[in-house]
């Protein structure tokens, strides 16, 4: 009975919310690295674009919920998702047009790129905070547990709880069909295999006939659902602050690299590198001990081998040891 | 002279809009610009040396500043002796662990091969090893942590006077940037960046959580001041003479001799924090112009075009026989260095240091903001930019209040979306910050100041 308890306390703070934390990172991870493979530069917007996104979901949720229009146990957010994605899609393609397009055509180096695009991020961060503020928004409808702590004791008898969230199984859901169709697309379609071309060589891409245009434009409209599901997703989970998605450009950048940078899977891996390694790392293993062991070898201490304020510094240690020992990353980077 | 118009001319303006902020606002903010924007200058010009001179990207100027700012807590801070004696023993302990793991690491490192073997073996050591040292240190940490938590609860510093920081923030971050440089430079360009700005990370969140050693987030208050203070000026006998003599015209206006006493008053009250802001200014100016004289001398030095050199095209300068590796770590050590000097300033001018404050946006982006938008590669053009983009930064909030009402003089204030823009007027600065650099970049990719190489 103590090792059931044991598994059903790590699978309630470890392996769930890892998962659902690494689903999130994955999705941003593979808008990084498709930019980066396909445009060629190391997007600092990043964390700024997802917000973006997540805003315009917020703000059609707003005016549905105005309209009295809901899903039931669903959020509402999930109607209003397609439509911050038409927007995001949008603004990418606008800020494409008179911002990367320019540096594109001039052929400048990636640095370049990196630095225009710290311009973007300061511009889409004004825009963000002044339509719609810079605090903390919480925009959650609908029913929040699928299976509460204290029913699952009831149920179970157990002395650990297992509380499932529903966006937590919202957010694997989603991912699992959104990056199953993702890697579809760019395996099957032809406008997938020409993207994998021009990533891999441009000029001979150029010289079999892809139209780059088509590709950059398929590329940002991938982009943009990326981030903003990504976003939404990240929002609904926890809550939705500008300052807080800039942040999370910097785990979703460790995941993007510690995958090979350039490498969709290798992102989506990655995301839940980052997410296992952080939450495995920073956890107090006292109660789980406590379970397993018999009652004379019970630690006194918490067993927690970082504490949890070194969150981040974990994952970007991992991504420090990664670069150095296997700059291409886990999964050969620069492949698409 | 004419070759240096532009410069000239572009400093001008710049002093005119600081004193006019001087006139039309107060002399206290014009002079609070100021000392920030000679801040500024310094981290540009540490970032420029990387940047400018080598083409190396450092996204981590934020750790080397927090870094200069620890510097300036532990020379300044009376140590704490109750701290020490309660676990000083431990901590000290724990760093000859450190000492002792760094060098047999090195050892193994010199005396084998490189193989998998060795790999693993250095990564059990450094994972035994951290263990080690949470373990053995904790006690220590907490001991010293429970001493007296709400006014202590670190270990203090060395109780020197706080100048002395300056010198030793560029030691902490000339070494910091030392190991940084030693992993990542191989990387390349973007790579550098994300790296470089990761470990900032690290670094700051060491900082914000080994509190026996930072105070953390409860943040370090009550720095000493090279600079006298308000309070002790006010009742000097010199001070408040001089008060009087400068603004005489003023108060012999006033007939009533009461009324003149608290008119003096008054003034002396907005002289001695004015007079503070001056001696800060002193100080700050002298470290500019130092390391102005210092930069340029080194960018005309043949170490200089050797950087250029390098910069333009690595693999002709290796070829000609010049070690690329080694100076990118010098140059990348040199830069780091001079941001930890302006790390330093900083917590001296404010006189305290909240580790939480040190933000991407702020200690990084900003400065790059700086670098391109002054002009990278030129010292002059990186000081501009300094001030340029600190005024901006600054004075965002009035500009865009003023275009707001401009533009929508005819709406009604009662008018939501007037309202929401008045209302959202401090993240105006963002935009023009992002548009500044947008429009630099497009139009003017060498910045205000481009560099200008003379061969004399």
């Amino acid at each position: 009975m103590d090792f059931v308890n044991a598994i059903i306390l790590l699978l309630n703070y470890i392996f769930i919310p890892a998962l659902t934390y690494g689903s999130q990172l994955a999705l941003g991870a593979i808008f990084v690295t498709l930019i980066y493979g396909i445009l060629r530069f190391a997007n600092f917007a990043t964390g700024d674009m997802m917000s973006f996104g997540t805003m315009m979901t917020i703000l059609f949720t707003w005016y549905f919920q105005s309209l009295g229009v809901s899903l039931g146990v669903l959020p509402t957010a999930l109607l209003a998702i397609p439509f911050g994605i038409i927007f995001m899609i949008l603004y990418m393609l606008l800020i494409d047009k008179f911002v990367f397009k320019y540096y594109r055509n001039q052929k400048s180096p990636p640095v370049q790129f990196a630095m225009v695009s710290i311009g973007v991020m300061f511009v889409t961060q004004a825009v963000v905070r002044i339509i719609i503020g810079p605090s903390d928004r919480r925009f959650f409808d609908g029913e929040k547990f699928i299976i509460k702590a204290r029913e699952f004791k009831e149920m179970t008898g157990l002395n650990e709880g297992l509380a499932l969230k529903s966006t937590q199984v919202l957010t694997i859901f989603v991912t699992i069909v959104l990056v199953s169709l993702l890697f579809w697309f760019l395996n099957k379609t032809k406008t997938g295999k020409s993207m994998k071309a021009y990533s891999d060589n441009e000029d001979l891409a150029l010289l079999s006939g892809i139209d780059p245009k088509k590709i950059v434009l398929v590329t940002w409209v991938i982009a943009g659902i990326l981030a903003t599901i990504g976003g939404a997703l990240y929002g609904l989970d926890k809550s939705f602050k500008p300052f807080t998605y800039f942040n999370n450009m910097l785990p979703i950048f460790a995941a993007a690299i510690v995958g090979g940078i350039g490498n969709p899977f290798g992102a989506f891996l990655g995301g839940y590198v980052i997410a296992f390694s952080e939450i495995l790392l920073t956890y107090a293993y006292k109660k789980f001990f406590m379970y397993v062991l018999p009652e004379s070898m019970e630690p006194d201490s918490l067993v927690q081998l970082l504490s949890t304020d070194y969150k981040f510094a974990v994952s970007f240690s991992i991504l420090v040891i990664v670069l150095i020992y296997r700059p291409s990353g886990i999964f050969k980077g620069k492949v698409l | 002279m004419r070759k240096n118009l532009n410069v000239i001319a572009a400093y001008s303006i710049m002093m005119v809009l600081i004193l006019m902020v001087g006139i039309f606002q107060s002399w206290n903010i014009a002079l609070s610009i100021f000392n920030l924007c000679l801040i500024s200058a310094v981290m540009t010009m540490g970032a420029n040396i990387q940047w400018g001179y080598a083409g190396l990207i450092n996204f981590g100027i934020m750790g080397y500043t927090a870094l200069g700012g620890l510097a300036a807590v532990l020379i300044s801070v009376d140590p704490v002796q109750e701290a020490w004696r309660a676990g000083g023993f431990d901590i000290l302990m724990a760093l000859w662990l450190i000492v002792v793991m760094v060098l047999v690491i090195r050892f193994i490192l010199k005396r084998f091969e490189k193989s998998k073997i060795r790999t693993y073996s250095i990564a059990a050591i450094i994972i035994s090893g951290i263990l080690l040292i949470r373990f053995s240190a904790e006690p220590g940490v907490e001991a010293i942590e429970a001493v007296d938590p709400a006014k202590t609860g670190f270990l203090g510093g060395f109780g020197l006077p706080i100048i002395f920081s300056w010198i030793v923030g560029a030691l902490f971050a000339g070494g910091l940037a030392f190991i940084v440089g030693k992993v990542a430079l191989g990387l390349r360009a973007d790579y550098l960046a994300i790296a470089t700005l990761l470990i900032s990370e690290i670094v700051i969140a060491i900082i914000k959580h080994e509190d026996w050693l930072t105070r953390g987030v409860k943040n370090v208050i009550g720095l000493k001041r090279p600079a006298p203070y308000e309070v002790d000026l006010q009742t000097t006998d010199w001070f408040i003479k001089l008060v009087e003599n400068f603004n005489a015209g003023k108060l012999s206006v006033i007939e009533n001799l009461a009324d003149r006493q608290a008119a003096l008053n008054q003034l002396v009250i907005e002289g001695s924090s004015v007079f503070v802001k001056l001696c800060y200014s002193g100080l700050f100016l002298v470290v500019v112009i130092i390391l102005l004289i210092l930069t340029q001398k080194a960018l005309y030095s043949p170490w200089g075009r050797m950087m250029r050199a390098i910069r333009d095209n690595e693999e002709a300068a290796n070829a000609m026989g010049k070690n690329v590796v080694k100076q990118h770590l010098l140059i990348f050590i040199l830069g780091s260095a001079i941001v930890g000097i302006a790390g330093a300033m900083l917590v001296t001018q404010d006189g305290l240091f909240t580790p939480g404050s040190y933000r991407p946006m702020r200690y990084t982006f900003l400065i790059w903001v700086m670098v391109i938008v002054g002009g990278s590669g030129n010292n002059f053009g990186a000081i501009l930019g300094g001030f340029v983009v600190w005024f901006l930064w600054i004075e965002a909030a009035p500009i865009s209040l003023f275009l707001i009402n401009f533009f929508t003089a005819g709406i009604p204030e009662t008018n939501a979306l007037k309202a929401h823009l008045i209302e959202s007027v401090p993240y105006f600065r963002f935009l023009m910050m992002g548009l500044g650099l947008l429009f630099i970049m497009r139009y003017r990719p060498k910045g205000i100041l481009p560099e200008k190489i003379e061969i004399k």
